[in-house]
């Protein structure tokens, strides 16, 4: 008999939808690269922090580090992670129609 | 050399020529042609007002000292604003949906609009802004008096300090307190920052390219020069690198001056999206040339320069009089943009949290009388202002300028980073409560006072030689400067470890320990839910407030025009005829929202409450909400489940009905066919026996046939009418069985030698499973073979096949499967759960009985504790007969 398992499962599979719409399992392309990117953005900092106290570890080697190649390292990475936020930022305003990048936390 | 009076009327026109940008861009902002004043670029500008005369001047200084440390005050908040997804961008939105207006409305208001709490962070801000402002102004009489080198005078000095301080209160005044807007924001005063920044980074480069391509002759000379300097090694305390990053990123968020450019004149996401990577690169650019001056003015000036005005002295030595007037507006932009800016926000903290509270307990109960509350708003604001400024004077003054102000930056620093937990807390966590930020602000402050604010006056100044040495009452552990005995920390770093931390211990633990009051937790799940939208709490119940007073108050404080419209608005939102909108709970919050915008959370709520009386969400109302959304729920869910229980009922229902409507059809079908049957046999009884009645001349043998022909019908209908007796007492349960022990084998082999004891030329094959019918069975052997005769009869008159064979199949387990299967086309699917019904025939064409055979095997079988079934799947027809297997006589 096909007809009842039919209506039975009209019944069970609509609150599994409700639930599946606050909670994908699975997201568009487009959508789980946007995802992504937000990663990154919230990633960049921490790499931030990483780069700017590697200048701790340069007093371990006896020889010492020249002042130049210090402050030549601090501005590289000052110039590079802005201009990495620039374009994540960018990437992310062309893949979002709305003027707001992807609100989930 | 400049005179003293050349520099005051540049300074002046200077500051004039802000004025007019600062003017026109308030007429642009009033004719409504402001889309450029919300520029991503003005607003990324406006932020570098965290580059104060500190900056401009005390970098140098620093670097001079202190070698590279001065990077970090730098790279902390190019690290915020690098991680702006994390705390930027939440603390922005709140800020817009919320109408914040300074970092303590942040805080009161995300902690259930505590005025306690508000009153504690502006003593915190103000506490700790007062001797940056005499910073500022202390680096401005000092670079006036480079240039006037000449006549050294403290009188003088101090008549500089004083004249700008009075020339910026009048400046904040006019543009900070134009106008009590909705949304706190003085365009205005953002563009007229926006253009110092360009000037204070044009000067500061300019200083730096003339250092590098003027005087060093170039980058890689520069790059030579440094290392051959006393800078020349690279070497940075790694506590005070680490402590100092963290230090200024936190202050950066915390700063009231910062606040108030960053969240509270923020009007769009896309100001944000740019400043997150514009601001860090502009930051960058400010402390590039920082260490290549320092290092020139090292060399070249004479030893004992004051390094904290490398930036003036350097270019003044080599004549450049013009590169060192622009060097000193840039150093004096960044004074004046700080000054202002820290000015507005403490008066606005001042007024909403400390002046209108007070007002509005003076006239406790007046909130709905008329006359404009307005003016004394702002009246409470101006006077703020000038308060701000001259505490900041009279802290000049009475420190006299000394080197005590140069540490000043961040002793100030660490002080306002005590909201840091409070804040972040607020906006992630929905567990922090008031009574944890109140614990978390109130230790800070106190250690902050102990170990950094009152040491940094010097020994002796405040507190005592004694305390320092031996400690409090002589309490070894408790030493300003050595905490719980540990020792040897440099002082700052010392101070920021155990305030921050001490003050984050205590706002977790007083958050876990106590309750929040039914407005905060609604505040704080707004606050920390920002992002997933507004809306669905409400913090106003219904409630007996009047319209009109409602409308008289909000006369006062927005004024007539504004007022009305927003009443109007409201009023044709909720489709009312009349000016004035019902007070329900939403149209409250709206008000309330509003109002929130001119004299901050804390203070709005009080006043609405005031004409509301008190009709603020109570822990009934949040439990009510919930019990009608938990109730909602599971009713739905209830509603939910009794539907899928009807159809599956009816689906039961609907099975059930074809079966009887298939059986009806069969009854009506056997019942012609039985009357058939039964007629046939009474035809020819009767025929036969008129004949016999009748019939004169009968030969014997034709007596004897014609009697044989009514035996052989009358045993026919004999037959019929005991299987319909057999049936129904089975049916009835009147049968009584006769246990016997017997082999199964027997029990076939009699079945199969009566079923086919009759069997014409259509031949049955019977393939046996002789080894598995060695079983015992304890059964009415007799009964059981009337099922067996009827399954091979069954077989031999249905089988369709040519060649027809039977397989019986015996299976022993926990119970014995005898299966039979022929190699005919089977039952048809439709007719599969019908076949062991009474009257039930496979097809009419075949009539052989009146089928009754399955329906009779079925009440025997059940009857012997078996069951008898149709096997669906098989080549030809199966049908599985399951006995109840007696182990014990298995064994035998």
């Amino acid at each position: 008999m096909t007809g009842p398992t039919g209506t039975e499962d009209g019944t069970v599979v609509r609150p599994n939808r409700r639930s599946a719409e606050k909670i994908p399992l699975f997201v568009e392309r487009q959508t789980y690269r946007r995802r992504r990117l937000v990663d990154a953005a919230r990633a960049l900092p921490v790499l931030g922090v990483l780069l700017w106290l590697l200048p701790l570890l340069w007093a371990v080697p006896s020889e010492p580090t020249s002042a130049s190649t210090g402050l030549i390292y601090v501005f590289s990475v000052w110039l590079g992670l802005p201009v990495i936020v620039g374009v994540l930022i960018r990437a992310m305003h062309r893949r979002s129609d709305s003027p707001d990048p992807e609100d989930e936390p | 050399m400049t005179t003293l009076n050349a520099l005051a009327s540049i300074s002046v026109l200077y500051v004039l020529f802000l004025f007019g940008v600062a003017f026109f861009a308030e007429r642009a902002s009033r004719r409504g042609r402001a889309t450029w004043l919300r520029a991503p670029i003005v607003y990324t500008l406006s932020l570098s007002i965290y580059c104060t005369a500190w900056t401009f001047y005390g970098a140098v200084g620093s670097a001079a000292r202190n070698g590279f440390e001065y990077l970090t005050i730098y790279l902390g908040p190019s690290l915020v604003l690098i991680g702006w997804w994390w705390v930027l961008r939440k603390l922005v939105r709140i800020g817009r949906v919320q109408r914040i207006t300074s970092i303590a409305d942040l805080i009161s208001s995300r902690y259930g609009k505590s005025n306690l709490l508000g009153v504690g962070v502006t003593l915190l801000a103000v506490i700790g802004t007062t001797p940056y402002i005499a910073l500022q102004l202390q680096s401005v009489t000092l670079s006036v008096e480079v240039f006037n080198l000449a006549t050294p005078g403290g009188a003088e000095e101090q008549s500089t300090a004083f004249w700008v301080a009075v020339g910026l209160a009048v400046f904040t005044v006019i543009f900070g307190t134009r106008n009590l807007d909705a949304n706190e924001r003085h365009h205005g005063v953002v563009m007229a920052i926006a253009v110092e920044a360009i000037v204070k980074l044009t000067a500061l480069m300019a200083v730096g390219i003339f250092v590098v391509w003027g005087i060093a002759g170039g980058v890689s000379e520069t790059l030579t020069r440094i290392d051959a300097s006393e800078l020349g090694n690279w070497e940075v305390n790694g506590g005070r690198w680490a402590g100092l990053m963290f230090l200024s990123a936190a202050a950066f968020l915390c700063l009231p001056r910062m606040f108030q450019v960053m969240v509270v004149e923020n009007d769009n996401d896309p100001q944000l999206r740019m400043a997150a990577w514009a601001f860090p690169l502009y930051l960058m650019l400010m402390s590039l040339f920082i260490v290549p001056i320092a290092v020139v003015g090292l060399d070249v000036l004479p030893a004992g320069s004051n390094p904290d005005l490398f930036v003036l002295t350097v270019p003044l030595a080599y004549g450049q009089n013009a590169l060192a007037l622009l060097s000193f507006l840039g150093g004096f932009s960044s004074a004046t943009s700080m000054v202002i800016v820290a000015a507005i926000a403490l008066s606005t903290m001042v007024s909403n949290h400390i002046v209108m509270p007070i007002w509005l307990r003076m006239n406790e109960g007046m909130a709905s009388v008329s006359g404009d509350v307005r003016y004394v708003v702002l009246l409470s604001r101006r006077l703020s202002i000038a308060g701000v400024l001259s505490l900041g004077y009279l802290y000049y003054a009475q420190s006299g300028g000394g080197a005590a102000l140069s540490v000043i930056g961040l002793v100030a620093f660490t002080g306002v980073a005590q909201v840091l937990p409070a804040m972040l807390g607020g906006i992630f966590w929905r567990g922090a409560t008031r009574v944890g930020a109140l614990a978390g602000l109130t230790v800070g402050f106190v250690v902050w006072l102990y170990t950094l604010y009152l040491p940094s006056f010097g020994a002796g100044v405040i507190m005592p030689l004694s305390l320092f040495e031996t400690g409090p009452f002589g309490i070894g552990w408790l030493k300003p400067e050595a905490l719980f005995g540990i020792s040897g920390i440099d002082p700052l770093l010392h101070a920021v470890i155990w305030s921050m931390s001490l003050n984050m211990v205590a706002f977790f633990v007083a958050s876990l320990a106590s309750f929040p009051s039914p407005l905060e937790r609604l505040q704080g799940a707004q606050f920390v839910n920002i992002q997933q939208g507004t809306g669905g709490t409400r913090s106003w119940s219904q409630g007996v407030a009047e319209a009109e007073d409602l409308m008289v108050m909000a006369q006062r404080i927005l004024g007539a025009t504004d007022a009305q419209a927003l009443f109007l608005r409201e009023a044709r939102r909720q489709g009312s005829e009349t000016h004035l909108p019902a007070p329900t709970p939403e149209f409250l919050q709206i008000l309330e929202r509003e109002l929130a915008g001119s004299v901050g959370a804390a203070t709005a709520h009080a006043m609405v409450g005031q004409i509301v009386g008190g009709m603020s969400v109570s822990v009934e109302d949040l439990m009510a909400v919930a019990d009608e959304t938990a109730q909602m729920m599971e009713y739905s869910a209830t509603l939910e489940a009794q539907s899928q229980e009807l159809s599956r009922t009816a689906a039961q229902l609907r099975a059930v009905n074809d079966k009887l409507t298939r059986l009806s059809v069969q009854k009506d079908a056997f019942l012609s066919q039985i009357s058939h049957e039964l007629r046939t046999p009474m035809t020819s009884i009767r025929a036969f026996s008129e004949i016999l009645r009748d019939g004169e001349g009968i030969t014997p043998d034709e007596q004897s046939k014609y009697s044989s022909i009514i035996h052989d019908e009358a045993i026919r209908l004999t037959r019929l009418l005991d299987d319909l007796l057999d049936l129904s007492v089975l049916e009835n349960g009147q049968v009584s069985l006769n246990l016997v022990d017997g082999k199964l084998e027997d029990v076939l082999d009699r079945a199969a030698a009566a079923a086919l004891a009759h069997d014409d030329k259509r031949g049955l094959e019977i393939q046996r499973d002789w080894t598995g019918e060695q079983v015992w069975l304890n059964t009415d052997t007799e009964r059981l073979s009337q099922v067996f005769i009827n399954l091979i009869s069954n077989a031999r008159k249905y089988c369709d096949a040519p060649q027809r064979v039977l397989e019986i199949r015996v299976t022993s387990g926990d119970a014995l499967m005898i299966d039979f299967i022929d190699n005919g086309s089977g039952v048809a699917p439709e007719a599969q759960d019908v076949i062991f019904e009474k009257f039930s025939r496979v097809s009419d064409q075949k009539a052989g009985g009146a089928g009754l055979g399955l329906a009779i095997s079925r009440q025997i079988v059940t009857r012997l504790g078996g069951e008898i079934s149709y096997l669906s799947g098989e080549r030809g027809a199966a049908f599985r007969v399951i006995l109840p297997l007696n182990h014990a006589l298995a064994a035998q």
